[in-house]
């Protein structure tokens, strides 16, 4: 059967990013950018699943501008066969991701999509639901543990009690969380072969669909600072300080 | 404008962060209706009747809503929602996994986990982890709104008498199943509502270390949390996970114990009321947050501090 990734490109995760002074947007210039962590779990699950023979073909999209394609590079060098763009440089909100991930869903037929459970820029936490909303598919959200079986797809959550598994009839999706696995490193050969597998673009336009934000952002801005406080000498200083100055104790 | 808000619950009992919910529909303004979709949960429902500034109750109880799956649910709350010009859901898993889905099917796009509301159609959200704040404003007829329950005191969940109203609608996608569930056990307060936490990170070095902060915690009354390190080497189960890809939470008092303060954790307790870190490296980043910091070996502070106590 065939797998669809999404995969994003966002700020790296160990960039601490900043609004600009004017408040208008994210200082993005210069930073490092990478494949959203969730993502490349995604990647690396369909990677899994091709290696234990349930998969046969694996497609990685994005959106979003030119550069994206480096991420997609990166899906293909971890194992994805083939990749597809969809080019804009537009703001892109997560219906309008969803409408045209469903687009692409039309055209493919794949049986499972795998996206991140949320993207650490936006941190939306939307997408795949919403996707899964359009398409009519069920949904296996927050995702720790995956098991394809003839027909279906069992899915185990992680939710705030714990852990939940839902059985999904297929074609479903699948959005990952941290523990499902830990993705792999991609191999110098695999990056080299990576730049020679198939890479298609398309745009909103010719899936047919309206990408007008729904939303805008007025403004951006540092959360109020914390202070740092002081260092207490012992435990006995700590315990004193708990009780009469911050009284919480 | 009148705004439906959509319990937590377990079909047995509403849950607080209902209450966190419907504060932040006060802060919106209108009328504010609640959807209790269940099975068996008329006594959920009767609690959300009493709950103050509530007019009225919608209760769906049907098999196709026991588990909260979201294909059933969502469908539901599309079909009231159009009624309505908002529709909220605390932001916890299950108001996550639902209601994007219930948005997609009206054609709106949400607005996740909403930290003040500026007028009807304003509102701020944390991004980046919680180093940007935006303030973001929706052009769609309806608001679908999740709610970052520390963000808001909760309404009294006494004083009101509104009615209940039983919707007769059974949506059932027939696409999911419930399987089953592996629920924590504990005695000790819910990570979300507890006035204060103690976690633990890689520091503790295994599980079993973590009775060293049971012990603390029973003392004072606290709930027991962990960094994603701690709950990734298996020490603690994944439902104690603080941090931007785990539970927010902001108590009167937060310990952190051997834990560094990367910004992925420090994202779902910096807005904590009075930080507490424990660590022996002096230059650890936690520090930077904390108010009281205390350099020293965690398996000779701790035991100390729970004695002092
Ligand atoms: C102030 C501000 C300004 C912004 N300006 C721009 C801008 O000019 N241009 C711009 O492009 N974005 C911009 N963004 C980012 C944009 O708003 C988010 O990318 C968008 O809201 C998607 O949300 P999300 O990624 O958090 O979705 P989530 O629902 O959290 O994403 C979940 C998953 O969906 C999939 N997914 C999401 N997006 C994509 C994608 N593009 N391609 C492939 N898979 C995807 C991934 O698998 C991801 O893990 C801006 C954001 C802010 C806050
Ligand atoms: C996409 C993404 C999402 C993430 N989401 C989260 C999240 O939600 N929550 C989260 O917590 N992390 C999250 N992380 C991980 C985060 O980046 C850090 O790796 C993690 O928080 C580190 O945990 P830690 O502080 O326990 O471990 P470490 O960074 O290893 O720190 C251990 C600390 O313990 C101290 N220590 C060791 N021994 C002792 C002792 N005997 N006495 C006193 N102190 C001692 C050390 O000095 C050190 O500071 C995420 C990462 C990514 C990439």
């Amino acid at each position: 059967m065939k797998v669809l990734v999404a995969v994003k490109r966002v700020v790296d995760y160990n960039v601490k990013v900043r609004p600009k002074a004017d408040g208008t947007d994210v200082d993005t210039a210069n930073v490092k950018m990478s494949i959203n962590p969730f993502c490349e779990i995604a990647v690396e699950e369909a990677v899994r699943l091709k290696e234990k023979g349930v998969v046969s073909e694996i497609v990685a999209v994005s959106m979003g501008p030119k550069q994206c394609q480096e991420q997609i590079r990166t899906a293909l060098a971890l194992g994805a066969d083939r990749g597809i763009q969809v080019e804009t440089d537009a703001e892109l909100q997560p219906l309008a991701v969803a409408k045209c991930l469903k687009a692409i869903v039309d055209k493919e037929e794949p049986q499972l999509v795998i996206l991140g459970k949320q993207s650490i820029d936006g941190d939306n936490n939307q997408t795949g639901q919403m996707l899964a909303a359009l398409a009519g598919m069920g949904q296996g959200t927050f995702a720790s543990e995956v098991n394809v079986a003839d027909g279906s797809v069992k899915v185990t959550r992680e939710v705030d009690g714990g852990l939940q598994t839902v059985e999904l009839t297929l074609p479903a999706v699948v959005t990952t969380d941290l523990r499902l696995n830990e993705p792999r490193y991609a191999s110098l050969p695999n990056i080299m072969k990576a730049k020679k597998k198939p890479l298609d673009t398309t745009t909103p336009e010719d899936l047919g669909v309206d990408i007008a934000p729904r939303t805008k952002t007025l403004k951006v801005e540092p959360p109020a600072e914390r202070q740092a406080g002081i260092k207490v000498a012992d435990v006995a200083e700590l315990v004193e300080k708990l009780k009469s100055e911050a009284k919480v104790i | 404008m009148s705004i439906l808000v959509i319990a937590e619950h377990d079909n047995a009992e509403l849950k607080g962060a209902t209450l966190n919910t419907i504060a932040a529909a006060k802060a919106i303004g209108g009328d504010i209706e609640v959807l209790v979709a269940g099975s068996g949960c008329g006594a959920v429902a009767e609690a959300a009747a009493k709950v103050e500034g509530v007019s009225k109750v919608l209760a769906a109880d049907n098999a196709a809503y026991e588990h909260q799956l979201a294909e059933n649910v969502a469908k539901l709350v599309a079909d009231l929602g159009k009624n309505y010009s908002h529709v909220l859901a605390p932001a916890t898993t299950t108001g996550k996994n639902m209601l994007p889905r219930a948005a997609a099917l009206l054609d709106v796009q949400p607005i996740s986990d909403i930290i003040a509301v500026e007028s009807p159609d304003t509102f701020k959200r944390p991004i980046y982890a919680g180093n940007v704040i935006a303030t973001v404003q929706s052009s769609d007829a309806i608001k679908v709104i999740s709610v970052r329950t520390t963000a808001f005191d909760a309404v009294a969940a006494e004083g009101g008498s509104a009615a209940v109203e039983s919707v007769d609608i059974a949506d059932d996608a027939g696409v999911s199943k419930f399987v089953g569930e592996e629920l924590a056990e504990s005695d000790r307060p819910e990570l979300t509502a507890a006035k204060v936490v103690i976690s633990g990170g890689r520091g503790m070095q295994n599980g079993d270390n973590f009775e060293l902060l049971y012990k603390v915690a029973d003392k004072l009354g606290a709930a027991v949390g962990a960094s994603r390190a701690a709950v990734d080497a298996g020490f603690v189960p994944n439902d104690m996970q603080v941090g931007q890809t785990g539970k927010i939470v902001a108590p009167d008092l937060y310990i952190a114990v051997g834990i560094s303060g990367a910004i992925q954790h420090l994202a779902g307790m910096k807005d904590s009321k009075v930080i507490v870190a424990i660590n022996k490296d002096e230059e650890a980043p936690i520090f930077s947050v904390a108010d009281y910091g205390l350099v020293a070996d965690l398996f000779d502070a701790v035991p100390e501090l729970e004695t002092k106590l």
